[in-house]
């Protein structure tokens, strides 16, 4: 065995456990905004996943124990969890997880490998396949409780709604809500202006009620992940940046039709994104630069999408489109190395 | 003292662990029986023995010469008597045997005559030529002939020295302790450099885990009637590197591809300083060094060891203990193990590294790469590990290349930080050596190549010669015969005449065919001595047999 004859303590493990670490003050918050819903999905998520990550290392021949106790298929499984509305049918959260863990992850070669985002695949393929139900977003409980017939879901009850949906249609109606994003792109459609739209209960102070403390919370674990040095800075802050300067520009010229920048960045999705998918080393690029370059793109997309697209919201698919781009910006912002020259002639 | 100091980019903070071997004194190693001397212990060509087995040698004695200009003398480390001139295990990273004079020694370690040079009023020239010839090469670990580095060419002058007391790698404490105890000597060792390099701004860079040092090279550097900086610098490793220390203490990096002396600096070790006052002020060959013996031995210490001592004669005086899992030389981020304790120690040995599963637990199984790039940030050289890695292990040693592999310093910080425990440095070492071997194949295939063209060229060119002059020889002869029977013949009766002036041509030619066949005997074989005849008859019988032998499957493969 030849030199170096020692390491430092870390593991892929200890990574994995720091960014499920980092995702548990969001998980509370959630917990205390949305009701518990969102543990019966992360549970069946996590079930699901480490389920596909045995029997796919099984059928391609590798080791279980080292794979399953890296903890990444976990991370994948929260990460969709967590996109999901939380009250989404059981079923819509297994073939996600399932999507995620078999084929973005597995068949593309397994961890380190898969050139997308697994969590982001998964929410992308449910989102074209069952967009009705990817709205079944519990609305925050500080709005219904107003409602008439709302109840406070149990942990119970959630699970009785995720598993077989036997509440009565009203009561249904009465605890889940359209999102903020859903809200304002309903309200442009109307013809009503930002203005108008924002005068709704769901707004905040500066995100949707309830969503604006829910980013909060992430943004708080993603800065626990950067003081820990597990993501770099350049990613979320240019993320962040990239919807920032992109919301902003538009609102600028047109603060009717376009939402606020501070309005689209503090939303839950935003923050998770950010600090948490797309940060994941393995479908994002590598070097300083090139981490700059994928955040700003992945800000600017996003909001594009937002905006124009079809979807409520846009992190997802551009984050599978920056992914596409990250062999390419690699390559074009190698550093220069020690003693190299100022600029890199690169072929 | 305030300098400005600089960063240089990654690094690693292993545990130092250097407390275990600082707190002894220096010891002088036993004289063993035997002391086997590898040929070449620098970088560069190997030295050429020239003594022969059955020998008596002094103490100091020269017993091979470096060769090229890129080599260093050995000596013998002790007097006794030449045993063997032939390949020997050494500590070196192939773990094959190398080249090595095996002396006897006798016990009375009796010195050659030697007395100080007066370097000053030799030339430089003069001077750097008795460098080489006392051996002297640096101690920091590359062991770089010193004659060859103290010599900047058209750099002249290099305004800035540089000398190395970083000892950045965990465990290795010889440097420390040396500074420590032989300050003065090390500065006078630095003037000589200063001397031959031209040098106006010296500056001594040491880790800040080192405060005797400091303190021991501060007090010295007050007494010399130069101006001498004793800088104390951040602890990190590898901070210890020749370009990294460099780069903390001028902020300049050594342009890919270039010399330090490129951008006006040089390096030395201190170690090397040492022997270069030992060489210039009492006319002592490099014989010894201090070896650090550390890590799972009862009495971790320094010991001042002679070149050729067996590596298990250090660690039986240091107390060898149960359960040793190996033993490196070097220190653990670029240190080798060797194969076995027979080993000697040779100069750049500076540290003697027991290994025991308790201080060195097995590494853990290799992940897949998440390309997390913890390597990219710790990577002194700016690389980017991850994708020579990626490239190393596909076998794209092309790309891996134009990301700079060559770069690569091997200092092991990508290893040491990698979450996935993937060897990286083994996949960067696989693909140089891949890389190297390739080149070398087709340096050899175009060799061949030239010498095939060039044969089928001389073949073209020989047989045209012939052919011409066959045909001048052919007209003169049918001009001759023509000319002769002329007057005998009877106009008219041409056809027979020619027909005489074929046969005639013909037993011409057997009679010089012949006449060739008689002196065939090779020229170049006369009037040889008896001794080469006899040579030449077994390299024929080599040649026959080899011939015979790569005939072989060739046949057997025809018959089937």
């Amino acid at each position: 065995m030849p030199s170096p004859f020692i390491l430092d303590r870390s593991s892929v493990t200890q990574i994995m456990a720091w960014v499920l670490a980092a995702l548990l003050p969001g998980i509370a918050a959630y917990v205390w905004l949305f009701g518990p819903g969102i543990l019966v999905t992360l549970s069946l998520a996590t079930v699901t996943a480490l389920l596909a990550e045995a029997a796919m290392l099984k059928a391609r021949g590798y080791p279980a124990k080292p794979f399953l106790t890296d903890l990444s298929a976990i991370v994948t499984a929260w990460l969709l969890a967590l996109s999901l509305p939380s009250l989404a049918p059981w079923w819509l959260i297994i073939t996600g997880t399932l999507f995620a863990i078999v084929v973005a992850k597995h068949l593309y070669g397994g961890l380190g490998q898969n050139i997308f985002n697994p969590a982001m695949v998964g929410y992308a393929v449910l989102i074209v396949s069952f967009p009705v139900q990817m709205t079944q977003w519990a609305g925050p409980l500080e709005l219904t409780t107003l409602e008439p017939g709302a109840v406070h879901l149990t942990l119970a009850q959630s699970a009785a709604v995720i598993f077989g949906g036997d509440l009565p249609k009203a009561t249904l109606d009465a605890i889940t809500m359209a999102t903020p994003l859903d809200v304002l792109r309903t309200g442009l459609y109307q013809q009503l202006t930002v203005d108008e739209v924002m005068t709704q209960p769901i707004f905040g102070h500066y995100g949707g009620v309830g969503f604006e403390w829910l980013a909060a919370a992430f943004l708080l674990g993603g800065l626990l992940l950067w003081a820990l040095r597990i993501i770099s800075w350049q990613v979320p802050l240019a993320f962040l940046a990239g919807i920032w300067l992109t919301a902003g520009f538009l609102h600028f010229f047109d603060a009717g039709r376009y939402g606020a920048p501070w309005f689209h960045l503090i939303s839950p999705s935003v923050m998770l994104c950010a600090f948490f998918i797309a940060t994941d080393p393995v479908s994002g690029a590598t070097t300083p630069r090139g981490k700059l370059v994928f955040g700003l793109g992945a800000g600017f997309l996003t909001i594009v999408i937002r905006t124009w697209g079809g979807f409520p919201d846009g992190v997802a698919f551009a984050i599978l489109l920056m992914n596409l781009c990250v062999p390419l910006i690699d390559q074009y912002t190698q550093p220069r190395i020690y003693g190299g020259a100022r600029k890199e002639p690169r072929a | 003292m305030s300098r400005e100091l600089f960063k240089f980019k990654g690094g690693v903070h292993p545990p130092g662990h250097k407390e275990e071997s600082t707190g002894r004194p220096i010891h002088a190693a036993p004289l063993p029986k035997k002391l086997v001397i590898p040929l070449h212990q620098h970088i560069g060509q190997t030295a050429k023995p020239i003594v022969d087995v059955g020998d008596r040698v002094l103490k100091g004695q020269m017993i091979a010469a470096a060769s090229g200009t890129v080599s260093a003398a050995v000596h013998a480390s002790s007097s006794g008597i030449v045993r063997a001139i032939d390949m020997q295990p050494v500590p070196h990273i192939s773990g094959l045997p190398d080249l090595c004079i095996t002396i006897e020694t006798d016990g009375r370690d009796e010195w050659i005559a030697h007395a100080p040079l007066d370097y000053q009023a030799m030339t430089p020239a003069e001077l750097r030529v008795q460098l080489r010839d006392l051996g002297l090469v640096g101690l920091g670990g590359a062991v770089f002939p010193s004659a060859t580095k103290l010599d900047p060419g058209a750099a002249y002058p290099c305004p800035t020295l540089i000398i190395n007391g970083g000892e950045c790698e965990p465990w290795i404490t010889c440097d420390d302790v040396l500074m420590r105890t032989h300050a003065d000597e090390i500065l006078q060792g630095v003037a000589v450099m200063r001397h031959l390099l031209g040098s106006t701004e010296t500056l001594v860079g040491i880790e800040d885990n080192k405060p005797e040092a400091i303190a021991a090279m501060q007090a010295a550097a007050a007494k010399m009637d130069f101006a001498v900086e004793v800088v104390s610098v951040p602890t990190i490793y590898p901070g210890g590197g020749a370009k990294q220390l460099a780069e903390v203490l001028t902020g300049k990096q050594v342009p890919s591809g270039k010399r330090s002396t490129d951008v006006g600096l040089q390096v030395f070790n201190v170690g090397t300083a040492y022997a270069l006052a030992r060489a210039v002020h009492h006319g002592e060959p490099l014989i010894s060094r201090l070896v650090t013996v550390t890590g799972h031995v009862v009495r971790p210490q320094n010991i001042e060891v002679l070149i050729g001592t067996p590596f298990d004669t250090l660690i039986q005086l240091a107390g060898d203990l149960e359960h040793s899992t190996g033993v490196l030389m070097g220190g653990p981020m670029m240190g080798m193990p060797v194969p076995n304790l027979d080993v000697p120690v040779v100069k750049a040995t500076n540290c003697i590294l027991v290994k025991s599963a308790e201080l060195f637990p097995p590494l853990p199984r290799a992940l897949p790469c998440i390309r997390c790039t913890r390597c990219a940030d710790a990577c002194p050289a700016a690389l980017q590990p991850q994708e020579l890695f990626r490239f190393a292990k596909a076998g794209d040693f092309g790309r891996a290349q134009e990301y700079h592999l060559f770069d690569c310093i091997e200092c092991g910080c990508c290893s040491y930080v990698c979450p996935s425990h993937i060897p990286l440095v083994d996949f960067y070492r696989y693909a140089k050596s891949e890389i190297w071997a390739h080149e070398k194949d087709k340096q050899a295939s175009d060799l061949a190549r030239e010498r095939h063209e060039f044969r089928l060229f001389r073949q073209e060119r020989e047989k045209a010669e012939k052919a011409e002059k066959l045909a001048a020889k052919a007209q003169a002869k049918r001009a001759e015969l023509a000319a002769a029977p002329a007057d005998k013949a009877e106009p008219g009766s041409a056809t027979p005449s020619e027909a005489d002036a074929k046969k005639a041509l013909i037993a011409a030619a057997l009679a010089r065919a012949q006449a060739k066949k008689a002196e065939a005997a090779p020229k170049n074989t006369d009037n040889l001595s008896p001794d080469t005849q006899l040579e030449i008859a077994e390299i024929e019988a080599r040649r026959a047999k080899i011939r015979e032998q790569a005939r072989q499957p060739l046949e057997s493969k025809e018959k089937t």
